[in-house]
C-alpha cells in the first residue's frame, strides 16, 4: 500500500507554520489555551515593563527586561508554531484529497426503474439529493457516496486509499458501496446516492484532517483542567512572592524587592508551558496519524476510546482465517483406496466453482496428479449444490458421484440401499472435533470416504493476538461455525474466546454483556447484518468496502478494509494519551531545576545566603533568570517532533510502561533542565549577553 | 538520633502498625452497619437517638443532600459553640468566674472546633469555663471528627457503588462514628490518662505556695501560683483520638496535668495516628481489596519516616550557635542532649520530635514541645507536613480523603502515561473528577499563600509578629499553613489572638475544611453514578510499590513546588544565615 506521508518538516509546511505562528497571536486564538494565554499576558506585561524601563530608572537593566520579554514572546510563538505545524500536516493531506474533489457532472437517471432503458440528464454533482440514481460509465468519476444498485465494475479508489490496484464494486452483497471522488475504470455502475454533497466521506475526511471539526476529547479536557489548576497555583506562588520579598527586604534590611520582570519569568518557567504549548499539536497529530493509516474517525473521542478497548470482536472469515476452507486430506473408507476416493472427489468437484470445490481439485491434483482431461469424452452431467439435498456432484457413465455433509450423503446412500460405514462415521466425527469440515463422498450406494476441509489460519495472526493480550485486550472470534469447529480454530489462532453459531442478535447481546460488565468493546464489520452490533460497539470500524449501512453504524471507516487495522488504531489511541501524559510529567519535573536557577538569583541582594541553592553555579543573577526563560522556550521547539510523532508505544504491561515512561520523562525531566540551563548560561556569558 | 530515641520510635511505630488491622476491620464493620461486641450496649442508644432526631436510617442521600447535611450540621455546631462561649459568664461550672469570650476570639474558636482544626487563639485555663470546655469544645471534638470520617465513608461508597445516585446517610455515618468508634475508644483512653495523673475535676484552680519565690515584670514579689485544673482527661482523650488537638490548657500536652508521664505521652502519641492509620485498612476492606489500603498507608509512611528522621537528627544535633558558646549538647545519661529549648525534660528529643512530626502529619495540632524553638530545619518539617495538604495520615477521615484526591491525580497522570483512560478502583476518572480534585488541592494551598501575603503586607498583621527576620515570616507562614490545612498547631511567637488574625485564620480554616469536603462529596457522587470497570490486564495496578512511589512523588512535588519559595524565605534562609554566622 502506498501512503501519502509528508516529511516531518516539509519546507512548505514549515514556512506556512512560521507565518501562522504570528497570525495566532490574535488574543481570541490565545484565549483557547489558558496556560499559553497566561504566558501571552506575561509577554505583554514584560514588554510594557521594558518600555517603562527605557524612560524611568527602575533599578533593572532594560536590556535584561527586553531579553525576558523577547523570550517570552518566543515561548508564545513556539507554542503557536507547534500547533501550526501539526495543522499544516493535516492541511497537506487535505489538499491532496481535495484534488480529487473536482466538480463532477452526474448523469442522473430520470426514468422510473433503473436498468430499463431510461433517460438520463446531466446535472452538477452538487445538485444531487439522497435517493437520486445516477449512472457512471468507464472513465467517469463517481459523483457522490452511494450504493450500487446495478452493474459490476472495477473502480479506482486510489484517491482515498492510496491503493493503486482497482477494486470490484457490484450490486448486492458486501461490496456494493462506492465513495464519491473515486473513478470507474471499466464497465458501468448504477448508483443510488446515499449522502448529500458536502457530507460525503471525502468531505468528512477533509474536515477531519483540516481540524475544522476537531473537538476536545474527554481526556484532553480533564488534562486541560489539571494544567489550568497548576497554572493557577504557580500564578499564586509568583504573585505572593512579591509581598514575601518586600517583607524579607524589611526583615533583612538589605537588597531590593523582587522585580515584576523576574516574577513573570518565574511564573512562566513554573507554569506547565511545555505541555500547554504542545497539547493541541499532540491532538491534531494523533488525528493525522490516523488518517495516514487510512482510517476516518467520525470523532476524536472514538480515537481516544480506541486506546481503552478491553475486548476486540473479530470476524473469523477474512480476519483470522484466509477467506475459505481448503481441502487438506482424503480419508478413504475401508476397501477403498485413497486414490479412488480422490478421483471421485475430483470428479464431483469439477463443476464446483466454490473455493472449497476448487481446493479439492487442487489437492487431488497435488497428491495424485489428477486432471479433468477426459471430461468431454465422458459427457458428464453435473448436479449443482442445492439447499434441499445439501449435496453436489456429477453423474457420468451411469454412476452417481455425490459429495456433501455426512447426514445428507447417508440419507442418499440409504435410499439406494447402502449404508455409512462405521470407520467413515468415526473419521467424520474426528474431523469435526478438530475443527475441520468433513465432506463424505459416495458412488451410487457405496460410501468411498471423507474429504477433510479445514480453515487456514492466517500466518502471523497468533503473534498479533499475543501482542493484544500484552496490551490487555481480550480477543473474541465471531463465527457462524458450530462450537466444535469454532473451538478448534480459536485454539489454533490463539484467540481468548469465541462466539460460535453467531447471529446478528447473538453478536449484539455479546457486546451488551461485555459493556454491562464495564468493558469497552471494539469490533470490525462490513455487512449490513453487522450494523446493529457496530452501532452498539464503543469503537466500531467499518470496512470501506462494506455496505453503506455498516459505514453509517460505525464510528470509524477503514479505507483499506483491513480488519487487523484495529490493532493500529488502538496503538494510535494509546500513543495519543501517552504523549500527553509523558510531556505533562516532563513539564512538571522541569520546575525543580528552574527553582534552583531563579530563586537564588531573585533573592541575590536580599538573602545572599540562598546562593547555596545555585547548584548550577550560573554566571550572574540576570543570566540565571534569562537562561531559565530561554530553556523554557527552547524545550517547546525541541519537543515538537516528539509531539508530532507521538511517544512510542510498546505492548508491555501497564506497570512496565509506567516505569519506563516515569524514568524517561519524570527522572529525565528532573535532570535535563539542569544541563540545558547551564549550557545556555555558558553561551550567554560567552557572547557577553549577561 | 540516640539508640534510646530510635528504640522509642521503633516501639511506637510497631504498636501503631499492630493496631491498624484490628481497628481498621472493626471500623469497616461499623460503617457497614454491624458492630461486633458493642451492638447490644450501644444499639438501643443509637436507635433511640434516631427516633428522637427523626432520622430514617435507611434513607439514602445524593451527594448534594449529603453535602447539605454536612454544611447544615457544621453551621449549627458553629452557632452552638459560639453561643456557649459568649454566654459562659452566666452559666454554671465556671469556678474561675471567667467572662464571655470576645466576639472575634469566639468566632475563631467556633470555626476552629467545628472544622476539626482546633487552632487555639485563646489560652484554655484562662478563657474557657469548664462548661464551655465540655459542652462546646469536647462535643465538637467528637462530632467534627465523626463528620470528617462520614465524608470519607461517602467517598468510599462512591468507589464501591455503581450506577447509584446515593452515597449513604450523613446522620447515620455521623452517629455511628461517634457512638461506636470515638466514644468507646475515649472511654478506654480517658481513665488510662487519669491513672497517669491527668486531672479530671470540677474544682476551681489551686493556689499553691512557690518553693522558690520570684518577682514579676513590675518587680513585685510573687510567692503563690494558681494551678489550673478541670475536667481535662475526658477532653484530652478525644482531642488526641479525633485529630483535634485543642488542649485543655494553653500549653497543650506539654502541661504536666495534661500529659504527666512518659506512659501518658506514649498513649496520647499513639492516639494521634491510631485512627488515621487504621482508616487505611478500613478503606482497603470496604473497597474489597486490602492491598489498596496498605498501599496508601505505605505511601504515608514513606513520607513520614524520613521527615521524622530529619527533624529528630536536626534537634538531636542541637543548635550550632550554642555549641560555639561552649554549651554541652551531647546526649548522655544525665541529659537528652540536642536542642532542648522549648522541650520538656521528661520527654527529651525523640518523644518531642516524634510528637511534633506526628501531630503535623495528622491534622492533630496538639503539642508537647514548642515548635517555635526548633532549629530552622527541624521546624521546617512540621510546617511542610501541613503544607502537603494534611494527607500524610491527616485528620480522621479528612486525611485519607485528601490522600485519595492525590491518588486520583496520580492515577490520572499514570493512566495517561500508559495510554489508557485513567481508572482507580474500577472507576474511570474524567474531567469532572479532575476539576473537583484540582479545586480541593488548589484552595487550601491558595489560602496559605494568600493569607500569609495579606498578613505580612498589612499593619495589623505585622504588629503582632514578635520575632524579627525570617523567623517572624516563618511564624506567620506556619499559622496559615496550620489553619488552611485544618491542623491547628501553632508555631507560637505570633500574637494571633487579635481581631485580624482571628478573622483571617478563621476564614482559612473554613476554606481548608469545606473547599476540600464539598469537592470530595461531588467526586463521591460522580463516582457512585459510574459503571464499575473490572480489572483487566491493561489496568494499571494501584497497590504496587511503583504506584506508591508515584503517589508519594505527586504529593511531594505539589507540596514542594507550591511552597518552596515561601520556605526558602523562612526556615531555609534562617538555617543558611545561622550556618553563615558560625
Amino acid at each position: 500500500m502506498t501512503r501519502t506521508t509528508t516529511r516531518l518538516f516539509d519546507r512548505k509546511i514549515l514556512l506556512d507554520a512560521i507565518a501562522a505562528s504570528f497570525w495566532k497571536l490574535d488574543p481570541r486564538v490565545q484565549l483557547r489555551n489558558p496556560v499559553m494565554f497566561a504566558v501571552y499576558l506575561g509577554s505583554i506585561l514584560t514588554t510594557i515593563l521594558w518600555l517603562h524601563s527605557l524612560t524611568a530608572t527602575t533599578g533593572e537593566s532594560s536590556s535584561f527586561v527586553l531579553g525576558v520579554a523577547i523570550w517570552l514572546w518566543f515561548t508564545v510563538l513556539f507554542a503557536n508554531f507547534a500547533e501550526a505545524i501539526a495543522e499544516g500536516h493535516g492541511k497537506a493531506q487535505a489538499a491532496s484529497l481535495k484534488k480529487s474533489r473536482t466538480t463532477v457532472v452526474a448523469r442522473k437517471l430520470t426514468g422510473s426503474a433503473p436498468g430499463k432503458h431510461v433517460q438520463s440528464e446531466d446535472v452538477p454533482a452538487t445538485d444531487l439529493k439522497i435517493g437520486d440514481v445516477v449512472i457512471v460509465k468507464a472513465g467517469e468519476t463517481i459523483p457522490a457516496d452511494g450504493e450500487v444498485v446495478e452493474g459490476v465494475a472495477s473502480v479506482d479508489e486510489s484517491a482515498i486509499t492510496g491503493e493503486s490496484a482497482p477494486v470490484v464494486r457490484e450490486s448486492g452483497g458486501d461490496r456494493s458501496s462506492v465513495t464519491g471522488g473515486t473513478r470507474v475504470i471499466s464497465d458501468w455502475l448504477v448508483i443510488q446516492v446515499r449522502t448529500l454533497p458536502g457530507q460525503s466521506f471525502l468531505d468528512r475526511m477533509i474536515a477531519m484532517v483540516e481540524g475544522a471539526k476537531r473537538q476536545k476529547t474527554p481526556n484532553e479536557i480533564a488534562l486541560a483542567i489539571l494544567l489550568a489548576a497548576l497554572t493557577l497555583i504557580f500564578l499564586l506562588v509568583a504573585a505572593t512572592l512579591l509581598p514575601y520579598s518586600i517583607y524579607s527586604v524589611q526583615a533583612s534590611g538589605q537588597g531590593m524587592a523582587i522585580s515584576l520582570t523576574v516574577l513573570v519569568a518565574l511564573f512562566v518557567c513554573l507554569a506547565p508551558t511545555t505541555i500547554g504549548a504542545l497539547l493541541s499539536a499532540i491532538g491534531i497529530a494523533g488525528m493525522n496519524r490516523l488518517s495516514q493509516a487510512n482510517v476516518i474517525a467520525m470523532s476524536g473521542r472514538a480515537v481516544e476510546a480506541a486506546g481503552d478497548v478491553d475486548v476486540l470482536l473479530l470476524d473469523k472469515t477474512g480476519t483470522i482465517t484466509l477467506g475459505n476452507r481448503q481441502a487438506t486430506r482424503f480419508i478413504p473408507a475401508s476397501g477403498t483406496t485413497e486414490r479412488e476416493l480422490a478421483e471421485a472427489a475430483h470428479l464431483a468437484s469439477m463443476a464446483d466453482e466454490t473455493a472449497e470445490g476448487r481446493s479439492i481439485a487442487v489437492l487431488a491434483k497435488r497428491q495424485f496428479g489428477l486432471r479433468g482431461r477426459e471430461l468431454e469424452r465422458i459427457q458428464p452431467h453435473f448436479v449443482p449444490f442445492s439447499a434441499r439435498t445439501r449435496m453436489s456432484g456429477v453423474t457420468l457413465e451411469g454412476h452417481e458421484i455425490r459429495k456433501g455433509a455426512a447426514e445428507a450423503v447417508e440419507t442418499h446412500v440409504r435410499s439406494l440401499g447402502g449404508f455409512l460405514p462405521e470407520d467413515v462415521r468415526a473419521a467424520v466425527q474426528e474431523i469435526a472435533r478438530s475443527g475441520g469440515t468433513p465432506l463424505v463422498v459416495s458412488r451410487d450406494d457405496l460410501v468411498l470416504g471423507v474429504i477433510e476441509l479445514k480453515d487456514i489460519v492466517k500466518g502471523g495472526i497468533k503473534e498479533r493476538f499475543a501482542e493484544l493480550r500484552q496490551m490487555g485486550i481480550k480477543t473474541v472470534m465471531i463465527t457462524g461455525d458450530n462450537p466444535l469447529t469454532a473451538a478448534a480454530i480459536a485454539a489454533e489462532a490463539g484467540v481468548d474466546d469465541f462466539l460460535a453459531e453467531a447471529t446478528p442478535e447473538a453478536k449484539l447481546s455479546l457486546i451488551r454483556d461485555y459493556q454491562r460488565g464495564g468493558r469497552l468493546v471494539a469490533m470490525t464489520g462490513d455487512g449490513t447484518n453487522d450494523a446493529p452490533a457496530l452501532a452498539q460497539a464503543d469503537v466500531a470500524v467499518a470496512m470501506n468496502s462494506g455496505t453503506q449501512a455498516a459505514k453509517e453504524a460505525g464510528n470509524m471507516v477503514d479505507l483499506d478494509s483491513n480488519p487487523t487495522k484495529l490493532i493500529e488504531i488502538v496503538n494510535i489511541g494509546k500513543q495519543l494519551l501517552m504523549t500527553r501524559g509523558s510531556l505533562t510529567t516532563f513539564s512538571i519535573a522541569n520546575d525543580v531545576a528552574k527553582y534552583f536557577a531563579i530563586l537564588p538569583a531573585a533573592f541575590a541582594t536580599t538573602y545572599p545566603a540562598l546562593k547555596a541553592f545555585d547548584l548550577m553555579r550560573l554566571s550572574s543573577p540576570s543570566s540565571a533568570i534569562l537562561s531559565a526563560v530561554i530553556f523554557n522556550a527552547l524545550v517547546i521547539i525541541a519537543l515538537v517532533p516528539l509531539a508530532l510523532k507521538g511517544v512510542a508505544y510498546r505492548p508491555v504491561g501497564a506497570a512496565q510502561l509506567l516505569r519506563n515512561n516515569l524514568l524517561v520523562y519524570g527522572v529525565g525531566g528532573l535532570g535535563v533542565p539542569f544541563i540545558g540551563i547551564k549550557v545556555i548560561d555558558l553561551l550567554l556569558s560567552a557572547v557577553g549577553l549577561a | 538520633m540516640t539508640a534510646a530515641g530510635l528504640l522509642q520510635v521503633g516501639i511506637y511505630l510497631g504498636v501503631l502498625l499492630a493496631c491498624v488491622k484490628p481497628l481498621g476491620s472493626y471500623m469497616a464493620k461499623v460503617y457497614s452497619g454491624s458492630a461486633p461486641l458493642l451492638e447490644g450496649v450501644v444499639g438501643p442508644l443509637e436507635r433511640l437517638l434516631y427516633r428522637l432526631c427523626g432520622v430514617d436510617k435507611s434513607a439514602e442521600m445524593t451527594w448534594r443532600q449529603y453535602a447539605l447535611a454536612v454544611l447544615a450540621f457544621s453551621l449549627a455546631s458553629f452557632i452552638a459553640v459560639y453561643a456557649w462561649q459568649r454566654t459562659q459568664g452566666w452559666l454554671p461550672l465556671n469556678p474561675q468566674a471567667l467572662p464571655a469570650v470576645s466576639p472575634d476570639s469566639a468566632f475563631n474558636t467556633a470555626v476552629s472546633f467545628t472544622t476539626n482544626t482546633n487552632w487555639q487563639g485563646y489560652g484554655g485555663e484562662t478563657t474557657m469555663s469548664y462548661l464551655t470546655q465540655m459542652l462546646a469544645l469536647t462535643v465538637q471534638n467528637f462530632v467534627s471528627a465523626a463528620a470528617g470520617m462520614a465524608v470519607l465513608m461517602a467517598l468510599i461508597r462512591g468507589f464501591t457503588r455503581h450506577t447509584s445516585h446515593t452515597i449513604g446517610n450523613f446522620w447515620v455515618d455521623l452517629l455511628r462514628g461517634t457512638l461506636y468508634i470515638f466514644l468507646p475508644l475515649s472511654l478506654v483512653l480517658a481513665p488510662l490518662l487519669v491513672s497517669q495523673g491527668v486531672v479530671q475535676t470540677f474544682a476551681a484552680s489551686h493556689e499553691v505556695r512557690l518553693l522558690q519565690p520570684t518577682v514579676d515584670a513590675e518587680g513585685k514579689k510573687v510567692t503563690t501560683q494558681a494551678i489550673a485544673v478541670g475536667p481535662a482527661a475526658s477532653q484530652i482523650a478525644i482531642k488526641q483520638l479525633g485529630t483535634n488537638g485543642g488542649g485543655f490548657f494553653n500549653v497543650n500536652s506539654s502541661h504536666p496535668l495534661e500529659n504527666p508521664t512518659p506512659l501518658s505521652n506514649f498513649l496520647e502519641l499513639l492516639a494521634i495516628l491510631l485512627i488515621p492509620a487504621a482508616l487505611c485498612h478500613t478503606f482497603g476492606e470496604l473497597v474489597g481489596d486490602r492491598r489498596q489500603g496498605w498501599a496508601l498507608l505505605a505511601a504515608m509512611l514513606v513520607i513520614f519516616a524520613p521527615l521524622l528522621a530529619s527533624t529528630t537528627i536536626c534537634e538531636q544535633s542541637g543548635n550550632p550557635l550554642l555549641a560555639q558558646l561552649g554549651a554541652d549538647q551531647a546526649a548522655s545519661d544525665s541529659q537528652p542532649g540536642g536542642n532542648m529549648e522549648g522541650k520538656e525534660n521528661r520527654f527529651g528529643i525523640a518523644n518531642s520530635t516524634l510528637w511534633a512530626v506526628a501531630t503535623t502529619a495528622a491534622s492533630n495540632g496538639s503539642v508537647n514541645s514548642m515548635h517555635d524553638s526548633y532549629t530552622p530545619l527541624g521546624g521546617l518539617v512540621p510546617m511542610w507536613l501541613m503544607q502537603l495538604g494534611e494527607v500524610v495520615f491527616g485528620g480522621v477521615g479528612s486525611g485519607l480523603y485528601g490522600m485519595l484526591l492525590f491518588a486520583i491525580v496520580a492515577v490520572f497522570l499514570s493512566g495517561l502515561m500508559v495510554g489508557r483512560t485513567p481508572e482507580y478502583l474500577g472507576k474511570k476518572l474524567g474531567a469532572f473528577e479532575m476539576k473537583m480534585a484540582s479545586l480541593a488541592i488548589l484552595f487550601p494551598c491558595a489560602m496559605v499563600l494568600v493569607g500569609t501575603a495579606v498578613a505580612i503586607s498589612s499593619d495589623s498583621g505585622r504588629e503582632t509578629i514578635f520575632n524579627t527576620g525570617p523567623h517572624g515570616f516563618s511564624e506567620v507562614l506556619y499559622a496559615f499553613s496550620s489553619a488552611g490545612n485544618n491542623n491547628g498547631s501553632a508555631f507560637a511567637g505570633l500574637g494571633a489572638n487579635t481581631p485580624f488574625y482571628n478573622g483571617l485564620l478563621g476564614l482559612s480554616m473554613l476554606v481548608g475544611r469545606f473547599w476540600v469536603m464539598l469537592p470530595v462529596l461531588a467526586i463521591a457522587g460522580s463516582l457512585a453514578s459510574k459503571k464499575s470497570v473490572p480489572v483487566g490486564p491493561g489496568t494499571l495496578p494501584t497497590h504496587t510499590p511503583l504506584f506508591v512511589v508515584l503517589l508519594v512523588a505527586v504529593v511531594i512535588v505539589v507540596g514542594a513546588l507550591s511552597f518552596f519559595p515561601a520556605l526558602a524565605l523562612g526556615p531555609i534562609v534562617e538555617h543558611l544565615l545561622m550556618a553563615a554566622a558560625l
